[in-house]
């Protein structure tokens, strides 16, 4: 069973979507291919969460009872290598459990039903390989096996713009990952003569290698070129400015799941990327651009909340928003290198948390816009003014449903305040971490950067006001209040925002230990 | 050896003569109907010989030929490439049934010259073996007699092709006067001593600008789109991968006997030493596969496209080839194979879709993959495979081309060019897939493809998969092939 797990947490999607076609051929029942996949992410799900029970947070990656290496192609030195440690493990918890609430959200789905499942469930197995892979070109591979589906989900199930918006998101995210290939054969080569002349993609392994790099090629310290080509291809998926173009036009033609799913896992991997190989890899790199990633992060905040202010429409909105607060996972990343080492721990362990919390609360909003949006049909904040309908034009999208809607504008207004970092809530104790962790090391910057907080307050108020409160607007009049199933795919995730904003502790403590050692291996570079 | 006892190392290419004058008798005496019959058995029996022949590097006919694993190997993908083409052009709709026995002839004679190609080791036969591909190659795309297309693809061959072939053989002329035979082996070692590099240096371009036409490689690719665009599908299919792999077994065993020291080519000890051959070479890699792909970019027609992506292929082999190393010839044999497939795949997809439905811009392909969902899909995995992306052969296949690179420790720059080209034809792969998925046109009807087109389609494009979860025993054979 230990063994198996983690091969089952990556596979059992993939067979689950193997299953689809004969069951729809020859099982005549009801929404046949939902239930599969329905059952396959539960089971995703109680494996996750069965693993996060055995979890111990204490043992290397080697040392855990988890850890798979088996031989795939010898002479090329690849393996299939999986493991996971405290580093993984929340984002694996966090595509679980979103898998499993973004195929109860997508239930209305009805246009090819087969199709999408089954594309969902091969993404679900990429996102998984990602996060448990430790063999570098397994890493790639996953990396790359998630673009297919994601290109098919936003291009036939999306929105108005979706073909355009699918290859734009499929050729930056390629754009920047076919450098991480490069950079990936360089570690390989490069390593090679520190390890008796066998090139390796074990990243464990690679900790050990990659700093004895020294070289120079085209003038440049070989260290620093593979650094920028694993940024160039992480940067893009997070996505740092000013890379960010593909996520608002992505995430906005998206449907509602698959925006949930970018956002709350997507996102992620680019952090997640830079933390399992660029950091302990190239510890020297890390402190030399930490300044640069720490602009970069507050940019991110800044560009990011203040892109959401101007914006008209919710879910642009909330799309900006995530380019807000990844800036804080990379202000908070870039506190390794601070002299103190409370506000390391405190920057690195707010970064991973951010990664989680932001991926939970990123997936409430865009799952409540997508209710609001399955029955108006629109999500203007307010009307542009090139609307089509020209009585429509520059008024106001909503106003005043708050009334007529109760407990979804409870939900959004909760969501909203985990959103804009209200204490008591998960968002507040990461992002406090990481200003804590960045205000140690960049005063100044940090400083500049807490304005985002103030930004994220006007566009999440504004906007709350905007649409729910004040007279109500009569064609609304009908709304009905948020169904079952939708309350069914919000409430445990806002469980979890409620949970860790009191109680912090299970997270810290599965994720400290890890963050720990990646700290000491970048400080030990200083 | 001489020509007498040689005689049974030739027993492949014997058969495929045999065969060929055997299809002309059988349409002469009235049996036409039993030439697919017979060209299917003909073609196991030369498979069966060819598994049987020697692969021991003996050379047989007076030293005019070679039987070493090299050959071996590239016989065979030209001999299944070859094979599925000629079972598909049995169902392609395109192909007058008039022509149907001088059809398989030239695609016979054609097989004839692609194995000898792969053999050829005197300049002589070279030469002779270029032309026993390329004479029945231009009759090959004009073959639909009455289709202005056809012809001009047909004509348009014979001139650059002739072009092409006169300045090789001039260069071959001027090897000859350097060292006074033609045997490339002898070659070899008289040009060690060559007192003037220059005459050396004008010859071997010359040269290779005749291979270079053969692999359709920048700046001698001009004939190839109007070619492919014209020419039948089948035909086109055909000529993008058969003749490419004999292209390039002549290119690497001519370079690698005239110019290598102990298996690899180091230039400042090789007589190639006037010019940094890999440079330029890598040059013309990086021009090939940029030139293919830019201008794939704006092409509706997608057997157009197909052609232009062949071109922009060929630049990425070369990309290998140009760092002169065994390392490069094996990754270059091994991505051919999976090119095969991948290729193969993609053409019968548009043969199918021709035959069906009539149309050849990008855009008559919309809505089929909700029509036909099994083929769809299959075409969908070969142009990931086309577009080099995991989880396909393609991918790992253009990882050893780039690994190359890095093993050598040289061209770096040629790896970002070469990176950044898979971007680009990430982008005219993907024209097909969202024409046959993201638009929707429910006038299309539901049409089955022919069994033998279909069952083609599945199996080589499954190969893409397959290759793809393990490579490993392929890429060791061809590896242990140069030990």
């Amino acid at each position: 069973m230990e063994k198996s797990i983690l091969t089952l947490l990556i596979f059992l999607p993939v067979l689950g979507a193997a299953l689809m076609l004969p069951a729809s051929k020859y099982l005549k029942i009801k929404n046949i291919i939902k239930w599969i996949a329905l059952v396959t992410t539960g089971m995703q799900l109680l494996l996750a969460g069965w693993l996060y029970l055995n979890f111990d947070p204490f043992l290397s990656v080697m040392e855990s009872p988890f850890t798979v290496q088996i031989e795939w192609i010898k002479h090329f030195n690849i393996e299939y290598f999986v493991g996971i440690d405290g580093l993984s493990i929340p984002m694996v918890l966090l595509t679980a459990l979103l898998s499993f609430l973004c195929i109860v959200a997508s239930w209305n789905i009805d246009k090819k039903p087969l199709g999408y499942f089954s594309l969902f469930l091969l993404l679900d197995a990429g996102m998984m390989g990602v996060f448990l892979s430790l063999d570098f070109f397994l890493f790639y591979i996953f990396w790359e096996v998630m673009l297919l589906p994601m290109y098919f989900l936003i291009g036939i199930w999306g929105g108005p713009q979706r073909h355009y918006a699918a290859i734009k998101f499929f050729l930056y995210t390629l754009f920047g990952s076919v450098f991480m290939l490069l950079a990936m054969l360089g570690l390989y080569y490069y390593t090679a003569p520190f390890n008796a002349d066998v090139g390796t993609f074990n990243l464990i392994k690679l900790i050990e290698l990659a700093p004895q790099i020294d070289a120079q090629l085209w003038g440049y310290n070989v260290q620093w070129l593979l650094w920028l080509g694993l940024f160039i291809g992480f940067a893009i998926k997070v996505p740092v400015f000013p890379f960010h173009t593909w996520l608002p036009l992505a995430h906005v033609e998206a449907p509602t799941a698959i925006s949930v799913i970018l956002a709350g896992v997507l996102l992620k991997m680019g952090t997640y990327g830079l933390l399992r190989i660029s950091y302990p890899l190239l510890p020297g790199e890390v402190i030399g651009f930490a300044y640069t990633l720490a602009i970069l992060g507050v940019i991110n905040i800044l560009w990011g909340a203040l892109n959401a202010i101007a914006q008209i429409d919710m879910k642009k909105m909330v799309a900006y928003s995530s380019v807000s607060h990844m800036g804080y996972v990379l202000l908070g990343m870039a506190a390794v290198v601070s002299t103190s080492s409370s506000g390391a721990q405190a920057g690195m362990n707010g970064a991973v948390m951010q990664m989680f919390n932001h991926g939970t609360i990123t997936a409430m909003l865009f799952l409540l816009v997508g209710v609001l949006y399955d029955q108006a049909h629109h999500r203007w904040i307010v009307y542009p003014d090139d609307y089509e309908d020209q009585n429509l034009a520059g008024k106001p999208g909503f106003g005043g449903i708050g009334s007529q809607v109760p407990v979804y504008t409870a939900l959004v207004a909760f969501t909203f305040f985990a959103g804009l970092g209200l204490p008591a809530l998960s968002g507040f104790i990461s992002e406090a971490l990481c200003f804590i962790g960045g205000f140690s090391a960049f005063r100044l910057l940090t400083a500049i950067g807490t304005l985002g907080i103030l930004l994220n307050a006007i566009y999440f108020l504004r906007a709350y006001q905007r649409v729910f409160l004040g007279s109500l607007n009569e064609t609304y009049s009908n709304l009905v209040d948020i169904n079952k199933r939708e309350l069914f795919t919000v409430l445990p995730i806002a469980f979890f925002v409620l949970l860790f904003g009191v109680y912090p502790k299970p997270l810290v403590n599965m994720i400290s230990s890890s963050i720990g050692s990646l700290i000491d291996i970048v400080q030990k570079a200083m | 050896m001489n020509n007498l006892s040689s005689i049974p190392y030739f027993l492949p290419e014997f058969s495929i003569i045999i065969i060929a004058l055997s299809v002309l008798v059988f349409d002469l005496v009235g049996l036409k109907k039993y030439i697919k019959l017979f060209s299917i058995i003909g073609f196991s029996f030369i498979g069966l010989l060819l598994l049987q022949s020697s692969s021991s590097g003996i050379f047989i006919f007076e030293n005019m030929l070679v039987n070493d694993s090299l050959s071996y190997y590239f016989k065979w993908i030209i001999l299944i490439s070859t094979f599925s083409i000629f079972l598909v052009s049995n169902y392609s709709k395109e192909l007058d049934d008039e022509y149907y026995s001088e059809y398989n002839f030239l695609l016979m004679v054609i097989l004839l010259g692609m194995f000898l190609m792969t053999n050829s080791i005197d300049l002589l036969m070279i030469y002779l073996s270029v032309e026993l591909v390329s004479i029945p190659s231009y009759i090959l795309a004009g073959i639909i007699k009455n289709d202005r297309k056809s012809n001009e693809a047909s004509l348009k061959y014979v001139i650059f092709g002739s072009f092409a072939s006169g300045l090789m053989l001039f260069g071959i002329s001027w090897l000859y006067g350097i060292s006074g035979t033609t045997n490339i082996y002898e070659i070899h070692q008289s040009i060690l001593l060559v007192d003037n590099p220059y005459m050396l240096f004008m010859s071997i371009v010359l040269i290779l600008i005749g291979f270079g036409y053969k692999i359709s490689m920048a700046p001698m690719h001009y004939w190839t789109p109007d070619v492919y665009e014209g020419s039948p599908t089948a035909v086109t299919a055909f000529f993008s991968i058969a003749p490419k792999a004999a292209g390039f077994a002549i290119l690497i065993r001519t370079f690698f006997t005239l110019f290598s020291i102990d298996g690899n080519i180091n230039i400042s000890s090789s007589p190639l030493v006037l010019a940094n051959w890999s440079l330029i070479l890598s040059v013309l890699s990086a021009v090939t596969m940029t030139v293919g792909n830019l201008l794939a970019l704006k092409q509706e027609n997608v057997k157009r496209m197909l052609a232009y992506s062949t071109i922009s292929h060929v630049g990425f082999m070369l990309m290998a080839f140009s760092t002169l190393s065994v390392d490069g010839n094996v990754a270059i044999m091994f991505y051919l194979t999976m090119y095969m497939f991948m290729n193969l795949s993609a053409f019968f997809m548009v043969i199918y879709v021709e035959n069906n439905y009539n149309v050849d811009s990008v855009d008559g392909w919309a809505g089929l993959g909700h029509k036909n969902l099994i083929l769809s899909a299959f075409m969908v995995i070969s142009l990931v495979s086309l577009a080099g992306l995991p989880p396909t052969s393609g991918f790992v296949a253009k990882v050893y081309l780039f690994r190359t690179l890095f093993a050598e420790q040289q061209f770096y720059w040629l790896a970002i060019v070469g990176i950044l080209n898979s971007v680009v034809s990430l982008y005219y792969y993907f024209k097909i897939v969202k024409s046959m998925y993201f638009k929707e046109n429910d006038n299309l009807e539901v049409k089955n493809a022919n069994p033998v087109i279909f069952w083609l389609i599945i199996i080589f494009s499954s190969q893409n998969i397959l290759f793809y979860l393990y490579w490993s025993p392929l890429y060791e054979y061809i590896k242990d092939l140069f030990v």
